[in-house]
């Protein structure tokens, strides 16, 4: 089996400061990975580095595209990596303002991927953004309002229906959950994982909740000074974490 | 003559013009970048269009100005004053005489010869502007065509009007590559953009030229089941009759009263000088104005 996303020895480097750094791993169709660590650890340098944000200094990073197979993403040519980022990737913001476009309405949102990918015919288009807005439980009567007039959480789901409305294979989260408070979230992690399974999404997540990771991934990478520490099955990291950083990242979760 | 060099600017600006506008004319709709010089009259006044019409024009030009249509409004008789004393070319009022016509958010009714250019002057240059605040983000996106952003703004029109409610600086694809905004002329004038003259385009403030060559392809951005319609009031010139033309409308008095009247001040006067009468319209008289 061919893995959707593969990444060979990324490193990415800020002067002499290390932003992440011999970093490999493979993705496979439908399989969600999560990063964890601090502040700091190069978990987001990482992600924008994956979904060509950022040109890291080393290594290669490869897609399994529809047409070609295995391209390697930092050396493609920009318009190909452009059409990417608006076809087959997907990338949720922290904060939602950054991926939303504020002065524009929930519909248009929704329908802009769905315009960049040459879509003409404004009832098809609607009926489209009504029904992604459905599924991420927003309602009808607000297709016609700004991302303005929404609560953080809804803002948030919003950015996600923005986001798969072009069927993407691969959805890269920064911090999917920050910023919300804990029901809210709740309800977001539930929607994400029905998502994720119901569209055989491969999805990496980054984010410094465990809780997010614990939900959601099938695997998890400790990252701490932009270097990966431990691997494995989230289940097998967290309930029984090998490296001392992660035990003290594990056992640093507060118990209710 | 005058103790200006000719058309005011110096000779090694205009050939700086001359440059941006022969490769806007090579690269149709394309926003050409040039170094705008300071002009003696405020931004937004036409100093883009002044500039251009400085670098095309010749001592043996006609030039005419028209500011909404019409030859006789501030903008217009300043322009056209200054061309007239920096180069001392003749101007007329008549759009089959001119040679060189600067505009502001007009087409002339009568359709353009090959022989004539027509500048206009524009306010924003970029079509994107007000969707993607960022200048190098927006010419990536030129760069790229990547131009799904422009029918998220018709998206917007349509769901909250219920039609395309952009009615003026309607986006335009220029030749299959470039969208372009046509300056804020009415879309009533949009079809009018494929002609036979050159057209030019001059941002002074935004320091940006950019030309459609003669006979180009020009099509005005829309969805299928939305197809462009240019519109113009329902109701014929009350001067001259005309069903045609792009109508200005006017309030006449404090009880509701008004009045439409061709923008196009020259086609108006022209058409009543045939012996054309409008509704509310006198018989033309050679000292009437």
């Amino acid at each position: 089996m061919t893995p959707l996303l593969q990444v060979e020895n990324i490193a990415k480097l800020y002067g002499a400061r290390i932003g992440c750094t011999d970093v490999s791993f493979d993705l496979y169709p439908g399989e969600v990975m999560g990063i964890v660590g601090e502040s700091g650890s190069g978990k987001s340098t990482l992600l924008n580095c994956l979904a060509g944000h950022l040109t890291p200094d080393r290594g290669a990073v490869r897609f399994d595209t529809r047409a070609d197979g295995l391209r390697d993403t930092i050396t493609m040519s920009e318009p190909e990596r452009r059409m990417l980022g608006r076809t087959d990737w997907a990338f949720v913001h922290q904060h939602a303002r950054d991926g939303l476009r504020m002065n524009v309405s929930a519909g248009g949102n929704v329908g802009e991927r769905l315009m960049a990918v040459n879509a003409r015919h404004y009832g098809d288009i609607r009926a489209e953004a009504i029904d992604w807005l459905g599924r991420v439980e927003i309602t009808e009567d607000r297709i016609d309002d700004r991302p303005t007039a929404f609560s953080g959480g809804m803002q948030q789901r919003l950015q996600i229906a923005r986001n798969l409305v072009t069927g993407p294979r691969l959805v890269f989260m920064d911090e999917p959950t920050g910023g919300l408070d804990v029901s809210v979230q709740a309800r977001l992690l539930d929607l994400l994982r029905g998502l994720v399974r119901e569209m055989n999404l491969s999805a990496i997540i980054v984010t410094h909740d465990l809780a997010v990771v614990r939900l959601l991934a099938d695997r998890l990478m400790v990252m701490k000074d932009g270097h990966v520490i431990e691997t494995g099955l989230t289940d097998q990291v967290l309930d029984d974490p090998q490296h001392a950083y992660t035990q003290l990242l594990v056992s640093s979760v507060l118990q209710v | 003559m005058s103790d200006y060099n000719f058309a005011y600017l110096d000779e090694q600006t205009k050939r700086m013009i001359r440059r941006a506008i022969l490769k806007g004319l090579a690269i149709p709709g394309y926003q050409v970048p040039f170094a705008s010089r300071e002009m003696p009259m405020p931004y937004g006044w036409g100093t883009g269009g002044v500039q251009v019409s400085a670098a095309v024009l010749t001592p043996d030009d006609t030039f005419k100005v028209i500011d909404q249509g019409a030859d006789d409004t501030t903008n217009a008789v300043s322009i056209r004053r200054f061309f007239q004393k920096t180069a001392g070319v003749a101007v007329t009022e008549a759009t089959s005489q001119a040679s060189v016509i600067q505009t502001r958010h007009r087409i002339p009714e009568e359709e353009l010869r090959a022989d004539q250019i027509l500048v206009y002057q524009v306010p924003i240059p970029e079509p994107l502007r007000f969707l993607e605040p960022s200048e190098v983000e927006t010419r990536k996106m030129h760069a790229l065509e990547e131009y799904g952003l422009m029918h998220v703004k018709l998206y917007e029109d349509i769901s909250q009007h219920g039609d395309i409610a952009t009615a003026y600086a309607y986006p335009v694809k220029v030749e299959g590559r470039y969208v372009m905004d046509p300056s804020p002329i009415p879309k009533f004038d949009n079809p009018k953009l494929e002609m036979a003259g050159i057209q030019l385009f001059g941002a002074g403030r935004e320091q940006r030229i950019y030309a459609i060559p003669p006979y180009t392809q020009v099509v005005s951005l829309d969805f299928d089941d939305y197809p462009f319609q240019p519109t113009k009031a329902d109701h014929a010139c009350d001067l001259c009759g005309a069903t045609d033309s792009y109508l200005d409308e006017l309030i006449v008095d404090d009880a509701g009263g008004r009045m439409f009247m061709c923008s196009d001040t020259d086609y108006c006067t022209s058409r009543r000088k045939d012996g054309h009468v409008g509704a509310q319209g006198v018989p033309y008289k050679e000292d009437a104005a």
